[in-house]
């Protein structure tokens, strides 16, 4: 009864009803008459990097400082949300530059093909080789469950030993949340084949999965959770900016599997130079150095004066996990569903 | 009444609804790739329809005795009681999630005070969480939807009970008015249960607990599958409008006839009765409240250090659903007072419709169709207040269209005897008459204009975020005790808005 189907001509007829209320609309809308003094660079971004605490405001200004340029951030939650934003804008879309995919996203993002090759390739720090001719890694870091030092003293040491324990952690749904999908991706790394059995041994550990990142970290400091999906960087805010040193992240020996965030250049800009100036910027010292405190990560290029103060308390995995682009992508939709599965039973 | 003013322009309106709603859904339609249902998606359906039925039902089936207990007894702060009532349904759903969590959670109040007495731990998550949060938001609703229709009964009728030597005025008084007003309640509930996905996905402990609302967020969000989206949502549609049709179905019109407004005498019981009553009303007041106490407790250390940004968007917030909240509020006075008398299965189905759709798909197809015209951040908050005020409609029209059939029922052959007809009739009669109704709608359009979190997100730009959006911020940027204290600051801002319709309408009521 539920059943739709849309046939060809039928979905022609719907375009032609879109026509009739674009036209319509055009009739109401005032085009804006912007007189635009200085050239602006429109950069499409995910809300908490262009929030007053985030990264972006200090690396527009330094940005600014030397482009005769003004930078103005256009915002989407996440960076789920800034590829599905890109996808509706499509070739019409204002944004010069995008900034804030992961790698799990970037094949779908080349995928469109809105994306123009990068000017040039700035070198990175990263712990696994990574070099994409469409997109700059500006930060990164691994994932990690994070406790609580004075309520756990003795936390796991790998996926087997979490699930042979009776705690708690609270993870993100992969469907709504980048972590989620990175927890998704880093039982498949580790695992194989087996990461059907791993999820399913593991399912009794998971005291519930939240739509996001802030609702599962949340949780975890109310004390609902033992452990919460985070990064290996989280205990770092705690420490510079909150001097509380309770919180760890537990190094697991499968090793932890990392986040990539990129930035890459719309081929349908016009400010095809600028940009390419934008994204020399954010490969340098300056915007570099500004990453770790603001977007709580690790910055791709290690700037010159080191990490701040405090990162070094943090725990360095020796092992690092990371699909290429097109693996993930190739990888993604099955894992979910064996995540699912194994989740619902 | 219902002037011919009236009647076209609320077909106008209704016209405007529906190709807004239905053109929306077309446009993400019209992206579709091929449209199928997978496995997944019928479980979600049918997990969704459960919650919702299991909710609405404990929520209207609780609210009976809370709102009979309320109106027939008289107790210091009583009026403060019946507004703060209102708060649940007014709160963002994660910082009511985080509420109801420090009190059922793993350690939260119930659970320590359970270890003490060396009894077994409960888990709050799984169904039972869902509805648990679910009946919170909801009872207080259908609690102050109840009270309302025991207002509406006249007063000479249960004196009239009385004088029959009636046992209770129960079955004849009572009965009557509940088969008018209960299944517009449920329905209301039911249909925000419908389309709930955060407190589905937080407390329901996994990928079981996944709802139509939450599988068109992931086709939006992740696939970027807009026309999986409508497919969903056009599934969503389909439950809506069978529930609108079985309510519409059960709704019997009270037929208790008009009073002469004397100060209402529902007869209070005396004896165990009375201790029954104070034990459902301070039971429901602790089940509300203390979830709330919780958020203030939270909320207030970080109160002091909220940046000049966070004011501002609380600002904004506060405009935005005082215009939201007007044009709902207008849209619903029209559209009912035709719908009592014109083209009402027409007007009912325009009016309801939002419910149906999900905010998401409304914003993401408003989003495609405007895309070609002006920028997203020229829209955002047009488009947010306009968004707003449709998705509030619903309520609105399901809140007053029972009242507006006891207005036409018991006034409109005097009226037309006196010939008060047009302003003069909308200014001497409607307005009083309708005033209770009128700035409860106002408050709820206003606190759920406040809250609201999936239109802006899209559209907003630099510089734009409304409140809501600045908690989700914070949080996201592991500032939790700010997150916090602009939650508390958003509730004590919605809840200030909702009290002073909500009061202001009680207090100009006859």
């Amino acid at each position: 009864m539920l059943a739709f189907a849309v046939s060809v001509p039928a979905r022609r007829n719907l375009e032609s009803v879109m026509k009739v209320f674009h036209l319509a609309l055009a009739f109401l809308s005032l085009a804006p008459m912007a007189m635009a003094d200085t050239p602006v660079l429109n950069v499409l971004t995910y809300d908490s990097f262009a929030a007053d605490w985030g990264p972006g405001p200090a690396i527009a200004k330094g940005f600014e400082a030397e482009c005769a340029c003004k930078v103005n951030y256009i915002t989407a939650g996440d960076g789920a949300a800034v590829l599905s934003r890109l996808k509706m804008e499509g070739k019409g879309s204002d944004a010069d530059v995008v900034l804030g995919l992961d790698t799990t996203l970037t094949e779908a993002a080349r995928a469109t093909g809105l994306f123009a090759p990068l000017a040039a390739i700035a070198p990175n720090d990263l712990p696994v080789p990574y070099t994409d001719a469409n997109f700059e890694p500006f930060d990164w870091g691994w994932f990690a469950f994070v406790y609580d030092k004075t309520k756990l003293s003795n936390p796991p040491k790998s996926f087997k030993e979490l699930a042979a324990s009776n705690l708690k952690v609270v993870i993100e749904d992969p469907r709504s949340s980048t972590p989620g999908l990175g927890l998704v991706m880093w039982v498949k790394a580790a695992y194989g084949d087996q990461s059907g059995q791993v999820w399913k041994d593991f399912a009794h550990n998971i005291l519930t999965v939240t739509p996001s990142w802030d609702a599962a970290y949340g949780l975890f400091l109310k004390g609902e959770a033992d452990m919460v999906l985070s990064y290996t960087t989280s205990p770092a805010y705690h420490l510079i900016a909150e001097k509380d040193d309770t919180k760890a992240a537990a190094p697991f020996s499968e090793g932890h599997y990392m986040q990539v965030e990129v930035a890459g250049k719309l081929a349908s800009s016009k400010n095809q130079a600028l940009a390419d100036q934008f994204l020399a910027y954010l490969a340098g010292d300056a915007a570099q150095a500004v990453i770790p405190t603001t977007n709580w990560m690790y910055p791709a290029k290690t700037p010159a004066a080191g990490l701040p103060a405090g990162f070094e308390t943090l725990i360095k995995p020796m092992k690092s996990l990371l699909y290429s682009p097109a693996e993930a992508e190739a990888a993604r939709q099955a894992a979910v569903e064996e995540w699912q599965t194994a989740l619902s039973r | 009444m219902a002037d011919r003013p009236v009647q076209v322009s609320a077909l106008a309106l209704s016209g405007l609804i529906m190709t807004l709603v239905l053109g929306t859904a077309l446009a993400l339609f019209a992206q579709a790739k091929g449209l199928s249902l997978r496995p997944a998606d019928w479980s979600a359906i049918r997990f969704t329809v459960l919650q919702a039925l299991l909710s609405t039902g404990f929520s209207c089936l609780l609210a009976i005795p809370v709102a009979r207990a309320l109106i027939r007894r008289r107790f210091p702060g009583r009026a403060a009681l019946i507004v703060l009532m209102g708060a649940p349904f007014l709160l963002p759903v994660i910082v009511a999630v985080l509420g109801l969590l420090s009190l059922y959670g793993r350690n939260g109040v119930l659970n320590l005070a359970l270890q003490a007495v060396g009894l077994p731990a409960v888990s709050v998550y799984g169904l039972k969480g869902v509805v648990l949060a679910h009946v919170f938001f909801n009872l207080p609703l259908a609690t102050r939807m109840l009270l309302n229709g025991w207002q509406a009964i006249p007063a000479e009728r249960f004196r009239l009970a009385q004088t029959l030597g009636l046992p209770s005025p129960f079955r004849h008084v009572e009965w009557p008015m509940l088969r008018a007003v209960l299944p517009g309640a449920a329905l209301a509930i039911f249909l925000v249960c419908l389309t709930s996905f955060v407190v589905a996905l937080t407390l329901g402990g996994g990928p079981r607990a996944t709802t139509l609302e939450l599988a068109i967020y992931q086709a939006l969000r992740f696939d970027f599958d807009p026309g999986r989206a409508a497919l969903l949502a056009a599934v969503q549609f389909a439950l809506c409008i069978l529930a609108v049709a079985l309510a519409a179905r059960v709704t019997l019109p009270m037929g208790l006839g008009a009073g002469q407004d004397r100060a209402l005498a529902v007869p209070a019981p005396r004896g165990w009765r009375r201790l029954a009553d104070a034990l459902v009303i301070g039971l429901a007041a602790l089940f509300l409240m203390l979830p709330l106490a919780f958020i203030l407790i939270d909320g207030l250390p970080g109160l002091a250090r909220l940046g000049p940004t966070v004011w501002q968007a609380a600002l904004r917030s506060v405009w935005m659903a005082a215009i939201s909240a007007s044009l709902a509020v207008s849209a619903a006075l029209m559209l009912t007072l035709a719908a009592a008398t014109g083209a009402r299965r027409l007007i009912e189905v325009a009016a309801m419709l939002p419910m149906a759709t999900s905010g998401l798909v409304l914003g993401t197809g408003l989003f495609l169709l405007l895309r070609g015209f002006a920028r997203p951040e020229a829209l955002a908050l047009p488009v947010t207040i306009g968004v707003n005020a449709l998705m509030a409609l619903p309520f609105l029209f399901r809140l007053l269209l029972p009242e507006v059939r006891i207005l036409q029922a018991d006034y409109d052959r005097l009226a037309q005897a006196v010939g008060l007809k047009g302003w003069a009739r909308l200014r001497w009669l409607t307005l009083p008459r309708l005033a209770r109704p009128l700035g409860l709608g106002a408050g709820l359009a206003a606190a759920l204009a406040m809250g609201d979190l999936g239109v802006i997100a899209l559209f907003a730009g630099d510089g734009q975020a409304t409140l809501p959006l600045m908690v989700q911020r914070l949080a996201g940027a592991y500032r939790m005790e700010e997150a916090s204290a602009a939650a508390l600051l958003l509730v004590g801002l919605s809840f200030a808005l909702f009290a002073l319709c909500d009061l202001g309408g009680r207090r100009a009521a006859p």
